[in-house]
């Protein structure tokens, strides 16, 4: 029997505060579509980088072709034929297309670069992953699926053995995504094995030979082709029945919290967007990235004032320019970029929780500290915060438990409506559950909830309502029983129903 | 607490070894000269900690202080101004200098470097300009004024306390009790720590930002009156010459991060106090007056070194306990 293009054993992994992986397996075989999924947080991401040399494991052992081998750096994975596509693409906008594709290789003759032999070499590669553009072309005159395709075509340029690609499709609009699917075949049966990372189901039951699912840091599961059916897949990723992991509720819906009128994005000034949210209803904001979801929540917000339009929450009207007039209004974003928008990492939880209460919890510009101790203690109660103590800075605490401090930041603020921007993101599924249960805590009470999200089955198992963004507007929006990845993913890429599912 | 007994053991280790290297050290004329100095220069630490705590940094400190220096007695003695409006000229000079680096900072966004950079330039050449080069001072007059910087209070038998002290102290306090009490001392430590979630959280920052470089420009204005009505005369050409180094890097000493978020205001008097003592201790110890900023280099390389070496390793330490309790 011969061995595996690549193996992966018991693969342990620590970040501070946090097990990303606690041994896990992989095998990948030639010219095999292998696709690891599983919720965010499972840990793939951290599996692929060390696949690829962009950190390396506290222990367990990597095989290429049945030979042990250590992967310290990017350059070593490429030594063995292994690359890594990035979700972010990581290119040089000013650069042309063929000096993209040999970055950091570039040909050449005592010290010159050899810029016929770059042209030449990047037009067979371009012609391969079916790019009709010539090498020339300046980078920033493709478009984000063409700019994929040049990611793939760097990786053929080192001649990649091991294709791994982390939510390619995470951008690409309809036709891009078949384009690339199509790609993918055609790389596989001239022997390039890949590994496929999506949340999309419809995709991967769509180009996977075989299906590792992670979860928690562990192998859940492995799902040969013959099964990759949506339930098997989903079942393996949450592990257990769906309707235990969402504690979904219908809500009866109240009075009108908020309605948005009209409200233009710098990202998309032509696109206007209007909605309303009532008082205990969930509303799910899906879209594909690049949608203009988070413009649109921080436009709402004020942190990034809208370029027109305005928002109306009860009596009030504002023509949101600063969180300021938000907050105290009742509206709170938790954002989606906690490590950057959310918290001060260096600060302790006390310090985080309080922070954007103090305003309205001052005497006389003084900090109140009995009040900030108080509001501290009782969010870490409420929200199971775990965390040494109030002082401990957020940075040493796990993602879930940062999160929660976001979230309790601005659950202090007693907000009648509550935009989260994807408030799952990178967090482990005890964490998550907690999360959906607080929603649905919130909701009850009257809370009016926004949440935009990636997760489609998040999407799907927590929503009164969907509404669904393209490219800046909204294409449709749709009541819980007509909700379908399927019904969503056809709204998202601006067509009809998604064509992908059912190949 | 904890981060500051390194630098204040530091600063005890300069002092015994100079006092035991050098006899004139703990004479009485000397260390009021030394406690005078520290006192002044740590107003001007004090100001550059608010914004090196927001993540900004103000280099135009020194240019600060030779302008309302010099400007001062120019105003009183060339010009004839009477005294409260000289005062009152030269104080609002450095807070509308403050404002507008914090203008251009949050406005225009242009980097508080290259601000405050431009603003070193500006503010000597405007010096030098309308005092023509000329060296100015108060001459045998305004004596009540001076004792500001001059004089002494009775303190201990043998040493007197000289009235900057007085002023440090004063401003010290003031500064503590904003930094650590107000909410607004809260802000410019998030805002430093995290100016995106700062954002987020509903502060204005445009504002706060503005505050710490007004802060930092006023307390260089109340420094350079009480440096020049201490030596009498100041040259527009080097008067204030390496203050905001001096300023900087007590503030770096005293646990201020360049990277903003941290700092304390004892942390900062305690690094201006051993900038001083160091500069002391070269010229009493030392025949070599030329090797002076070579040695201040080194032992603030040296500190800094120290702090991000302990840092690393409590940090490391921390995660692996987390990770022990997690598992």
């Amino acid at each position: 029997m011969t061995p595996p293009l690549l193996e992966a054993r018991q693969l342990v992994k620590s970040f501070p505060g946090v097990r990303a992986l606690k041994g896990v397996n992989l095998t990948l075989a030639r010219g095999e579509v292998l696709a690891v999924i599983g919720e965010n947080g499972a840990g793939k991401s951290t599996l692929m980088k060390i696949l690829a040399g962009v950190q390396t494991p506290d222990s367990g052992q990597l095989f290429i072709d049945g030979k042990p081998c250590v992967i310290g750096s990017v350059e070593d994975a490429m030594e063995h034929g292994i690359a890594l596509i990035h979700q972010e693409l990581n290119l040089a906008r000013t650069l042309d297309v063929g000096a993209n594709i040999f970055l950091g290789r570039e040909p050449s003759r005592w010290g010159w670069m050899d810029q016929a032999r770059i042209a030449r070499e990047s037009a067979l590669i371009l012609a391969r992953v079916g790019l009709n553009v010539p090498p020339s072309t300046p980078l920033s005159a493709l478009t984000i699926g063409q700019q994929q395709l040049i990611e793939i075509a760097k990786a053929l340029s080192i001649r990649a053995r091991v294709l791994i690609m982390d939510e390619p499709t995470s951008s690409l609009s309809v036709h891009e995504t078949e384009a690339l699917v199509r790609l993918i075949k055609e790389l596989r049966s001239s022997g390039v094995s890949i590994v496929y990372i999506s949340h999309r189901l419809g995709e991967v039951e769509a180009v996977a030979d075989r299906v590792e699912v992670l979860r928690d840091g562990e192998n859940a599961g492995t799902i040969p082709r013959p099964q990759i059916q949506r339930d098997t897949m989903v079942k393996l990723m949450v592990g257990r029945d769906l309707s235990q992991f969402y504690p979904h509720q219908p809500h009866p819906p109240g009075a009108v919290a908020m309605e948005t009128r009209e409200i233009r994005t710098a990202l998309y000034p032509k696109q206007s967007v209007s909605f309303n949210v009532r008082a205990g209803e969930i509303v799910g904001l899906a879209g594909l990235v690049g949608a203009g979801r988070t413009e649109l929540l921080e436009a709402i917000f004020g942190v990034v004032p809208a370029l027109s339009g305005s928002v109306e929450l009860g009596s009030l009207t504002l023509r949101p320019q600063s969180p300021v007039e938000s907050i105290s209004a009742g509206l709170a974003l938790v954002p989606e970029d906690r490590k950057h928008h959310g918290l001060a990492l260096e600060m302790g939880v006390r310090e985080n929780l309080s922070l954007a209460n103090l305003h309205r919890d001052q005497r006389f510009g003084f900090r109140d500290g009995h009040r900030e101790n108080a509001l501290c203690e009782t969010m870490i109660a409420a929200l199971r915060i775990k965390t040494p103590g109030p002082s401990q800075p957020v940075q040493f605490l796990s993602g879930g438990n940062q999160q929660k401090v976001v979230i309790g930041k601005w659950l202090a603020t007693d907000p009648r409506v509550l935009l989260l921007d994807e408030p799952t993101r990178g967090i482990d599924i005890g964490a998550k559950q907690e999360i959906y249960r607080l929603m649905e805590e919130l909701a009850a009470r009257g809370v009016a909830i926004v949440f935009a999200s990636s997760e489609m089955e998040e999407i799907l198992g927590m929503s009164d309502r969907v509404l669904v963004m393209h490219e800046g507007r909204i294409t449709g929006e749709l009541p819980r029983q007509l909700l379908s990845e399927e019904s969503i993913m056809g709204l998202a890429t601006g067509g009809g129903p998604a064509p992908l599912s059912s190949q | 607490m904890k981060k500051l007994l390194g630098i204040l053991g530091l600063l005890v280790a300069v002092c015994v070894i100079t006092a035991l290297a050098s006899d004139s050290f703990l004479s009485a004329y000397n260390l009021e000269n030394l406690v005078r100095r520290s006192a002044l220069f740590g107003i001007l630490s004090i100001g550059v900690a608010f914004v090196i705590i927001t993540g900004g940094i103000d280099l135009s400190i020194g240019s600060v202080v030779c302008l309302v220096g010099c400007g001062l007695p120019w105003l009183l003695t060339v010009q004839h101004w009477p005294l409260p409006l000289a005062l009152l000229a030269a104080t609002a000079t450095s807070l509308v200098i403050g404002l507008g680096h914090g203008l251009l900072i949050t406005k225009l966004r242009i980097q508080p470097f290259i601000v405050t950079l431009c603003g070193l330039l500006l503010y000597r050449g405007i010096a030098r300009g309308f005092t023509q080069d000329q060296t100015v001072g108060f001459g045998s007059g305004f004596k009540a004024l001076r004792g500001l910087a001059t004089g002494k209070v009775a303190f201990l038998p043998g040493f007197d306390l000289p009235v900057p002290v007085l002023v440090l102290a004063g401003t010290a306090i003031l500064a503590a009790l904003f930094l650590n009490r107000t909410i607004y001392g809260r802000y410019l430590l998030a805002l430093g720590s995290n100016p995106q979630a700062a954002a987020y959280s509903g502060i204005k920052t445009q504002k706060m930002t503005v505050l710490a470089y007004v802060i930092s420009s006023g307390l260089a204005g109340l420094g350079g009156m009480l440096f020049v009505l201490d030596i009498n005369s100041a040259q527009p050409v080097d008067f204030g010459n390496f203050y905001e180094l001096y300023a900087i890097a007590a503030a770096v000493l005293g646990g201020c991060s360049l990277r903003g978020g941290e700092g304390s205001i004892l942390g900062v008097l305690i690094g201006a106090t051993l900038m001083q003592v160091l500069r002391n201790t070269i010229t009493l110890v030392t025949t070599h007056n030329n090797v002076e900023f070579a040695i201040i280099g080194a032992v603030i390389l040296l500190g800094v070194v120290a702090d991000e070496l302990t840092r690393r390793f409590a940090a490391r330490r921390r995660a692996a306990k987390a990770l022990q309790k997690s598992s």
